[in-house]
């Protein structure tokens, strides 16, 4: 359904995002993981249209929706398709819950107030809140309430394509889950394509059909939960376990030259040569041992 | 020799950061104009939702009436003071009314007014739209397909100059309250001679000319809050310092074009 080719920026010096591609089928939930600073929120900008590339293109059924110097109005179109829910929800201080919902709705239809009201109860309902909360104002909710109404607000205007920024970054472990579950739900019920940018690697195991990590503006993985669990490259095992430095086996030298540069790491962090080597002399075991319980 | 070398570095040096500093004013400048000619180009949209720039004229100008009135009653004794000190003993007190009048009217009343305003309405606009950019809220809109100049800043554009003219008739009202009470408190001159000298010279085209005036001065005070909101950067800091810059660029820009107008009107 969304395809990123080639996808390629840099702000300045820095290349933020280095020849991305990226599949994501329809009905799926996709999960991009990284850490921060991999260049995956710049990535979702890039899905939504509030940045353009310097290389590559993104394609939607085959259309091409983003490509270096487009102009943001060309977006417009295809913007109608996705629905989004920020980190931190960013909703409009200004107005109420229901104004917040009833807003793209009385810009871009002709419905009328009754009509308006109805699929406001409507997305409420599906977000689990009472139809009560219309009325109350952002600053009065909780950070999970808030999730559910901008939530509720991106779905108002049915969109295709759901996307999530760090939908659960700052909630505490219980309401993850319930919003988890509201990812899982809304996926039944409205048959949407979701993207989900997280660090959450827990919730990415329990949402996600398919994970694409992305490091160094690269992605170096794309495949199902179960494969990630299966992975034998450091980075990737450092981050799904939540380790500070890399001390995973490999098994050898070079076996993953396409997406984890070994060399080049070690080169960077001196301080991390002490993967565990094939063949490896008797001599050398007692500094691994001792390099690894200082790890510990 | 390593002398020479150094001083060439540092004027190389310095020369960079005033070249980087001028792309980076000249790009303000670009952006600035490029948001008054959006702003302009959707003006007529305003009547598409009546009821936000409603709101706007009550939040930006009934709000601002305290402020302004007390400035304006001020205003009215301080003028009087002063024309009484330089005055005293070169023209004659019966002129006193002529000099406050056309102070009050031309300059003091408009501009005065304005820079209130821009005082409480350019930080106002700059940190609402700057806390908006940085907590995602007009990336929301974008995506919602909400044009964030429409339904934000045109709105605020017209309540300002609508609202700057009026709040500016009142405050020349107050401030010949308050110079026709220090008058009749402070200064040794008659109240029949003070409002003799005030309908000398009146002259209803520079009242005309005073409060037209503010219409621009609105404009300016609402652009300039939302450019430096929409240029804010970062967290709390960087919407502090966009207020700041607002109400600072807002407080030239109106005396720029004070002096413009004046060379094209008077």
């Amino acid at each position: 359904m969304l395809k990123i080719e080639h996808l390629k920026k840099h702000f300045g010096n820095q290349v933020v995002l280095d020849d991305i591609n990226l599949e994501i089928k329809k009905g799926q939930i996709t999960c991009i993981i990284g850490q921060s600073g991999s260049g995956k929120t710049v990535l979702f900008r890039h899905i939504i249209g509030l940045i353009f590339p310097d290389g590559g293109r993104i394609l939607l059924d085959k259309e091409v929706i983003s490509y270096p110097n487009m102009k943001p109005s060309e977006f417009k179109k295809s913007r109608k398709r996705f629905g989004i829910l920020f980190q931190g929800a960013a909703l409009f201080d200004s107005m109420s819950v229901g104004e917040n919902l009833a807003f793209p709705l009385r810009e871009h239809t002709n419905l009328t107030t009754e009509e308006i009201d109805k699929i406001i109860g409507e997305s409420l309902e599906m977000v689990g809140l009472r139809e009560e909360f219309k009325t109350k104002m952002p600053s009065e909710l909780s950070g999970g309430m808030r999730s559910r109404v901008g939530l509720a607000r991106a779905i108002v205007m049915k969109p295709e394509i759901m996307l999530y920024d760090e939908p659960t970054s700052a909630l505490d472990p219980i309401m993850t889950d319930k919003i988890n579950d509201l990812i899982l739900s809304l996926r039944e019920k409205l048959g949407m394509t979701s993207i989900v940018v997280t660090h959450d690697i827990g919730s990415a195991y329990k949402i996600a059909d398919k994970i694409a990590m992305i490091h160094e503006g690269k992605i170096i993985f794309d495949g199902t939960p179960a494969e990630i669990r299966k992975s034998r490259n450091p980075y990737i095992q450092q981050f799904i376990r939540g380790q500070r430095k890399l001390h995973y086996a490999v098994e050898e030298e070079g076996s993953y030259a396409g997406t984890f540069n070994l060399n080049r790491l070690r080169q960077e962090n001196p301080a991390e040569r002490k993967f565990r080597m094939p063949q490896r002399s008797e001599s050398e075991k007692p500094e691994m041992e001792a390099g690894r319980n200082d790890e510990e | 020799m390593n002398f020479l070398l150094e001083g060439v570095c540092k004027i190389g040096e310095t020369g960079r950061s005033l070249a980087s500093f001028g792309g980076g004013f000249l790009r303000s400048v670009y952006r600035y104009g490029v948001l008054a000619k959006q702003t302009i180009s959707r003006i007529h949209l305003l009547f598409k939702n009546p009821d936000i720039t409603i709101s706007h004229m009550f939040n930006l100008g009934i709000e601002s009436v305290p402020l302004v009135s007390i400035i304006a009653l001020f205003l009215g004794s301080v003028t009087v003071t002063q024309a009484v000190y330089q005055m005293s003993g070169f023209i004659p007190m019966r002129y006193l009314g002529v000099l406050v009048c056309k102070s009050i009217v031309t300059e003091l009343g408009p501009v005065i007014t304005a820079m209130v305003f821009a005082g409480r309405v350019a930080t106002g606009i700059a940190a609402e739209i700057g806390s908006m950019k940085t907590s995602e809220q007009l990336d929301a809109m974008q995506v919602l397909i909400l044009d964030p100049i429409r339904y934000l800043i045109v709105p605020k554009t017209a309540a300002c100059v609508i609202m700057l003219p009026v709040l500016t008739i009142w405050a020349e009202f107050l401030a010949f309250i308050g110079a026709i009470v220090t008058v009749v408190l402070t200064v040794d001159v008659t109240l029949f001679t003070y409002l003799s000298g005030l309908r000398l010279f009146f002259n209803a085209h520079d009242v005309f000319i005073g409060v037209s005036k503010t219409m621009v001065f609105g404009a300016i005070v609402a652009i300039t809050g939302a450019h430096f909101g929409f240029e804010a950067k970062g967290g709390a800091e960087g919407v502090g310092n966009a207020t700041t810059k607002a109400v600072v660029t807002s407080a030239v820009l109106i005396l720029v074009f004070d002096f413009i107008i004046a060379l094209l009107v008077l």
